[in-house]
This record gives C-alpha cells, sequence and structure tokens, in this order.
C-alpha cells in the first residue's frame, strides 16, 4: 500500500479515493449538470470545492460532473442551491458509496 | 411490510433515527425503519466522538457490548501557525472512570449494533430503500412515505424524519428550504491504521485511554474551520473541515486541505507509517440556532442533522441527534397514549421537550457564534499567527531581557490588528459567547 502523506507530491484525489468501496449503478447517474451555455461562479467553483473531483470543464468551458467516486455529501447541491444548475438525487437504494468505517 | 400501516416511520438509521425507533418500540409501537444504504452505517460519517450521556439514556447498559474504540482522557486544543501550534491540553486521570464520559467510536461499527438493538426492540428494518416523497391526504396532512422500492408505500400515523444534513425528502416535500452555504461545512477525513502499541506509545496512552486533538489556524487556509485527530484502538481519524461557501470562495481543494494538515510539522509525526484505508466526507450543519427549520407539521417531526441539530461550538452533533430521536419518540408515545392524533398541534410537544433540555439551552446561547466565525476570518489566520510568535519570542533565551520581550509581543499584536481592533474582536466574541 503506498504511503499517502509524504509532503513532496500534490495530491490526487484518485490516489484517495482508491481506498473507498463503491457499488455503481451503472447507467443511472444520480446527479446531473443541467444543460448551460456558461457556468455560474457556483457551478465552475465546484470543479476544486467537490471533495471527489467529480466536477470538470470540457472544451466548451462547460462543467460536467462524473459520479463514480461520488461520496454523496451533497456539497455541491448545497453550493448551486441558488442557481439551479444541477439534479441532485440520493443514489438508489444499496447503490453508492459504502463506508467501512465512515 | 410495504404496504402496510404502522405506528410511525423513520426515515434513516442513523443515530437520531436509531434513537427514535428504539424507544418507540420499547414502548409497544409497530415501527417501520427506512435506510437508503445496504447497511446502516454505510452512507454515515463523523469524527467520531460518542458522548456517552444521551445514549446512556436511551440504552443504559451499552457499554456492555457496543463497539467502542477509546475512553478519552486528553483533550487537546491547537491554535496553529505553518509551523507551530500554541495548545491547551487537559488529560485527566478523572476520566479513568467505571462509566467513561466520551469515546472514540467508528460509525460504521457503531450504527450496525445500534440497529442490532433497534430491531432486537421490535423495528422493522428495510435497507436499501430510499424514501422518495411523502404520501399526504386531502388536507395535506403526512400519511406515509413512497419508497424507490419499486414506488412502494407504507402509511403511518406519523413520519419521523431522521434524513441526516441533505434531507431531500423534507425539502421537496416543502417542509424546510435548502440551508446556505455558509451554514454547512464541508468536512473530510482519512482513517490511518497503525499497530494499537505505536499508537499508545505515541499518544502516551495505556490500554483503552484515548486523546482527542482539535485544531485551528493557517490549516484551514483563511477559511472557517477546524481540524481534528482521534485516536481509535488500532487507526487514527484525522479531517479538516470548513465551511461551505469559503470553498466556494477559495481554490483550495478540500483533499489539498487535508494532505497539507496531514503534512504540518505538528501533525506528520503522528500518523508516521500509518496505512490509510478510507477517505471520506460529508456535510456537518453549523448555520446553529437560527438554522433550525420548523421542526413538525401534521403527521411528521425532524431529528438529528435534518434540523441543523449540531453545536459547532463543542463539536457536538450525535448527542443532540439521539437526544432529539429520543424526545421526538417519547413525544409520539405520549400522544399515543393518550389517543390525540399526530397533529402540528400536539406535536409541538417536541418542542417544548426540547427547550427543556440541553439541546436548546446550548444552540440559543451559541446563536450569534457561526455569524462571528463568519465574519472574523483573523481568527483563522492572524491571531494563531500571533501566539505562535508570542510564545517563540517569550521561550527564546536569547540574551534579550524579558521586559523588552514582553514589549515586542505587545507590539507584535497592536501592529497585527491595531487596538480598536483587538478589543473589538473581543466584545464581539464575548457578545457572541454570552
Amino acid at each position: 500500500m503506498r504511503e499517502d502523506h509524504n509532503g513532496d507530491v500534490a495530491p490526487r484525489v484518485e490516489d484517495k479515493l482508491f481506498h473507498n468501496r463503491y457499488l455503481v449503478d451503472a447507467g443511472r447517474p444520480h446527479i446531473r449538470v443541467l444543460p448551460h451555455e456558461k457556468p455560474s461562479r457556483a457551478l465552475l467553483a465546484l470543479t476544486h470545492a467537490c471533495p471527489a473531483g467529480c466536477y470538470g470543464v470540457n472544451d466548451r468551458g462547460q462543467v460536467e460532473v462524473a459520479v463514480d467516486g461520488c461520496m454523496e455529501c451533497g456539497t455541491c447541491r448545497v453550493m448551486t442551491a441558488g442557481t439551479g444548475e444541477i439534479e441532485w438525487n440520493y443514489p438508489r437504494g444499496g447503490f453508492g458509496v459504502l463506508y467501512k468505517f465512515g | 411490510m410495504i404496504g402496510q400501516t404502522f405506528d410511525a416511520i423513520v426515515v434513516g438509521a442513523g443515530p437520531s433515527g436509531n434513537a427514535a425507533a428504539y424507544v418507540m418500540a420499547k414502548e409497544g409501537l409497530k415501527v417501520l425503519q427506512l435506510e437508503r444504504g445496504e447497511y446502516p452505517g454505510s452512507k454515515n460519517v463523523q469524527g467520531a466522538i460518542l458522548y456517552a450521556d444521551a445514549l446512556r439514556q436511551i440504552i443504559p447498559d451499552f457499554h456492555e457490548d457496543a463497539p467502542l474504540e477509546r475512553h478519552v482522557i486528553e483533550q487537546r486544543l491547537w491554535t496553529m501557525d505553518d509551523r507551530s501550534h500554541v495548545g491547551m491540553h487537559y488529560r485527566s486521570d478523572d476520566f479513568n472512570e467505571e462509566r467513561p464520559n466520551r469515546y472514540t467510536i467508528i460509525r460504521a461499527e457503531f450504527d450496525k449494533w445500534f440497529s442490532r438493538k433497534v430491531r432486537a426492540a421490535g423495528v422493522t428494518l428495510l435497507c436499501e430503500t430510499t424514501v422518495t416523497d411523502l404520501l399526504r391526504d386531502a388536507d395535506g396532512r403526512v400519511t406515509g412515505v413512497r419508497t424507490d422500492r419499486g414506488g412502494g408505500t407504507a402509511f403511518a400515523d406519523v413520519v419521523i424524519l431522521a434524513e441526516g444534513v441533505n434531507g431531500l425528502v423534507g425539502r421537496r416535500a416543502g417542509l424546510r428550504g435548502d440551508p446556505a452555504p455558509e451554514q454547512v461545512a464541508l468536512a473530510v477525513k482519512e482513517m490511518h491504521f497503525l499497530p494499537r502499541d505505536i499508537i499508545e506509545n505515541r499518544f502516551n496512552l495505556r490500554g483503552g485511554e484515548g486523546v482527542v486533538i482539535e485544531a485551528m489556524g493557517t490549516i484551514t487556509a483563511g477559511m472557517t474551520g477546524t481540524g481534528f485527530l482521534y485516536t481509535n484502538q488500532e487507526s487514527l481519524s484525522i479531517g479538516i473541515g470548513c465551511l461551505v461557501s469559503d470553498f466556494a470562495d477559495s481554490p483550495m481543494t478540500p483533499y489539498g486541505l487535508l494532505e497539507a494538515f496531514k503534512n504540518h510539522p505538528s501533525i506528520r509525526p503522528l500518523l508516521a507509517q500509518s496505512e490509510c484505508k478510507e477517505y471520506a466526507a460529508h456535510l456537518i450543519p453549523e448555520g446553529g440556532y437560527r438554522a433550525i427549520p420548523e421542526l413538525v407539521g401534521d403527521g411528521w417531526i425532524v431529528v438529528g442533522d435534518a434540523g441543523q441539530f449540531v453545536n459547532a461550538v463543542h463539536r457536538e452533533g450525535s448527542n443532540l441527534a439521539m437526544t432529539t430521536g429520543r424526545l421526538a419518540a417519547e413525544t409520539v408515545v405520549a400522544l399515543k397514549r393518550r389517543g390525540d392524533k399526530a397533529t402540528a398541534f400536539h406535536l409541538a410537544d417536541y418542542k417544548r421537550r426540547l427547550e427543556e433540555t440541553f439541546v436548546m439551552k446550548d444552540l440559543r446561547k451559541y446563536k450569534g457564534i457561526p455569524s462571528f466565525l463568519h465574519g472574523n476570518k483573523q481568527i483563522f489566520g492572524l491571531y494563531p499567527r500571533l501566539f505562535s510568535a508570542a510564545a517563540q519570542t517569550w521561550l527564546r533565551v536569547d540574551g534579550t531581557d524579558k521586559r523588552t520581550k514582553e514589549k515586542e509581543i505587545l507590539a507584535s499584536f497592536r501592529k497585527g490588528r491595531t487596538l480598536p481592533g483587538l478589543i473589538g474582536d473581543a466584545v464581539k466574541l464575548a457578545r457572541a459567547w454570552r
């Protein structure tokens, strides 16, 4: 197992998510970014504020989400509640993150 | 079970939901509990500290078989700058008592145990079942829930919403609004495993003794937040959390912040050789008294994080969750005994019960704290730096006389914050604390 607290390396969220267990509901993402031309400041902030690094910007400058590593914290939901740019649901019962320790 | 009618339905199997379900079942009520996770605890995240008193009032002999990690004998409060920390520690052998006051726990283990007690008390638990909607009658009274289990429904006299910080069911039903980004904190946490004897040597512990560290300062990169490190039997829980509104304005990533905290010279040696086995993220309601939503209505009650029941100043939440769950359950049991309907009018008795306990008393006492912390960022940057510099000036023996050192320290505070600024901060804090 890699030692992941050596300060010289910039943290990669993938290295952290790798420890977690998920049951992915393939083809049924529980979060959707609604179609938009230009993302609001709040939506754009998710590209760094999401603790699972689920949000990115595509080459047209729009924000996209990939929910596989999602820990269902709800930060994106709270941050964009004012702009309504995200549709947020819990995963279907039994799916999503499965904390071993919590 | 789906399609049946119950005395009460509890949405969620965290501390508040389990407390509510257990108390009602013990009093003979027919209770259905719905949990979206594969098992209770699989969606739940906490530091985690268990405050024994709140659980003891529900399960007096819980310590006999609950999965407890370490009882806390030492509390360290640190203000940190980039290379130092100034600490206030309290350690007492008095905490080595027959009935310890606080324990560290691992929530997935603890929640499974609590759930076994709940089921043994007679509650019907359905896991892997997400509640999607509340059912209402023609008068708008809540009469049950719809689930994602084939769209199945269940009916009850009252629905107890113990659905956690995101509380989608209640929000969708219009029972409350979304919390504002400055009313919730995002916390990230890792579980680091180490052999038991290394933990005990490193933290000066024997047997089941435990240490908790709560830290604030430059570790949150100018944001309002705190870090923590808790000792478990064979693992350390390390985490850091800041207001969501601050994360929105900061370029920092939550995992970057956690990594920097782990690499702080005061923290890094404590984690040496450990193996990380999980990374978790969760929201913590931190809006306090002023963020508490409507708590009862016709056929429904809100408990735990869904009701914003967290005392952020004292890092207490699970005890408020269990206490609100218990009080909601006792309210429902009393109504049932009297033969009263679960109307908003009758359920308001829950609010009266809350007022008589530490829950509302403490939240009301600190109602000014969230806006004080949110609006005074120097508490997290400037002051920790000043404290550290002052301690260093005072402790370094370098030929400078002590009176000159005293003057230097006072001058650094005046220069850093100005005299009116210092007085203003003290007055604001005193007002918020009162």
